[in-house]
């Protein structure tokens, strides 16, 4: 019941574990990404990626610059350039 | 015979020199385990966008729209090196195993009748390919203002390519850098970067994938990136490869100054011991004649 989520960038790996939900900010507007998901590909704008840990729980904010998501039979995985601290 | 005092002079300055080869050594052994750790932390990066791109590829490679990143412009004539050196020395045969291949290269693909420039980056390369190939480079980039060349000096590099593709200066170009194996052996590589070769397809098959937007616009945002990447990891493994041969050079360098110590002290004390002998039968000598 969780969704393995995998956020990379060329630098370093910075997030890799398993959450309830991801909103990604897409090109063509925002999609949340639950366990189960058909596979998507797609391009992301820049802004803030959501990450729900827990069902109802904050999100938590990660702004990232330019790159694309992918979702597969492991999970999502977001390929971003820049991770703004 | 060098003089007692010369021999000595002698052995003080290899010893000053040994000095700054073990600093050397030894800053090169700190500095590489932090440009090993980079390029280690880099890898999932490449490899899921190596993935990413294999899957697209497969499906816009037999199209006529197929981009001309990957397509290639029709034509191989004009090829482009792009030759990643370091911007030090003090690192043994790296520079020159990179240069030595990226001529190699170069001489093939005249041999074939094609036309060869170099794009250079980092400062060692410069002099030794402009002896060979005087007319032949286009342009440098140095990355010897920064401290760590990063992602940024990568894309950098990819826009100052991607411009001069577009504008048709090149229609093939390769990537020569050094590849990081240990300390002991980094072996300079050749692979190609424009057009991007066509990865091999794996499961092709598998689950329909919906591409937001369709496959050409993400394929088109994703090959510039794609040959980021490329530069970027190459320029991560000639950091790591330059201290590797940095610190092994150097460690040669300061055994090499050790046996050269001995040597000298060997030498300084037997004519010291000659001088003193001397002396003694000069005394005893005079003392018998009196």
């Amino acid at each position: 019941m969780a969704l393995h989520f995998e956020l990379v960038t060329p630098e370093k790996l910075v997030r890799s574990d398993d959450v309830h939900m991801v909103v990604v900010p897409g090109t063509e507007g925002d999609f949340g990404v639950l366990e189960g998901h058909a596979p998507v590909m797609s391009t992301i704008r820049d802004g803030a990626i959501q990450v729900y840990k827990t069902e109802g729980a904050q999100p938590e904010n990660i702004e990232v610059r330019g790159g694309f998501a992918e979702v597969g039979d492991n999970g999502l995985t977001v390929l971003a350039e820049r991770v703004e601290d | 015979m060098a003089s007692l005092k010369e021999l000595k002079g002698r052995i003080n300055s290899v010893k000053s020199t040994q000095k700054i080869t073990k600093a050397k050594q030894m800053v090169a052994a700190a500095k590489l385990r932090k440009a090993q750790a980079a390029a280690e932390a880099a890898r999932p990066y490449s490899v899921r966008l190596a993935a990413v791109m294999a899957s697209l590829a497969g499906k816009v490679a037999g199209r006529d729209g197929a981009p001309k990143l990957l397509a290639g412009t029709g034509s191989d004539k004009k090829h482009l090196l792009v030759v990643v050196n370091t911007d030090k020395g003090l690192c043994g045969g790296l520079n020159s195993n990179i240069v030595k291949e990226a001529k190699a290269k170069a001489r093939d693909l005249i041999a074939q009748g094609k036309d060869v420039s170099f794009y250079l980056v980092g400062k060692k390369g410069r002099a030794p390919i402009r002896r060979d190939y005087p007319d032949g480079i286009t342009a440098n980039y140095d990355t010897s203002t920064v401290r760590n060349p990063g992602y940024e000096e990568a894309e950098a590099i990819a826009a100052e390519l991607l411009a001069l593709f577009e504008a048709g200066k090149f229609d093939v170009a390769h990537l020569v850098s050094p590849i990081f194996k240990s300390a002991l052996a980094q072996d300079p590589q050749t692979v190609q970067l424009i057009p991007v070769p066509a990865p091999e397809a794996g499961s092709a098959g598998g689950a329909a994938v919906e591409y937001e937007p369709d496959e050409e616009e993400i394929l088109a945002e994703l090959l510039p990136r794609y040959i980021k990447t490329l530069i970027f990891g190459a320029l991560l493994e000639r950091e790591a490869s330059e201290q590797g041969a940095s610190m092994t050079a150097m460690d040669n360098a300061t055994r090499n100054a050790g046996d050269l110590i001995n040597k000298l002290t060997i030498q300084y004390n037997r004519s010291r011991q000659a001088a003193i002998t001397t002396e003694l039968i000069e005394i005893i000598a005079g003392a018998e004649a009196l």
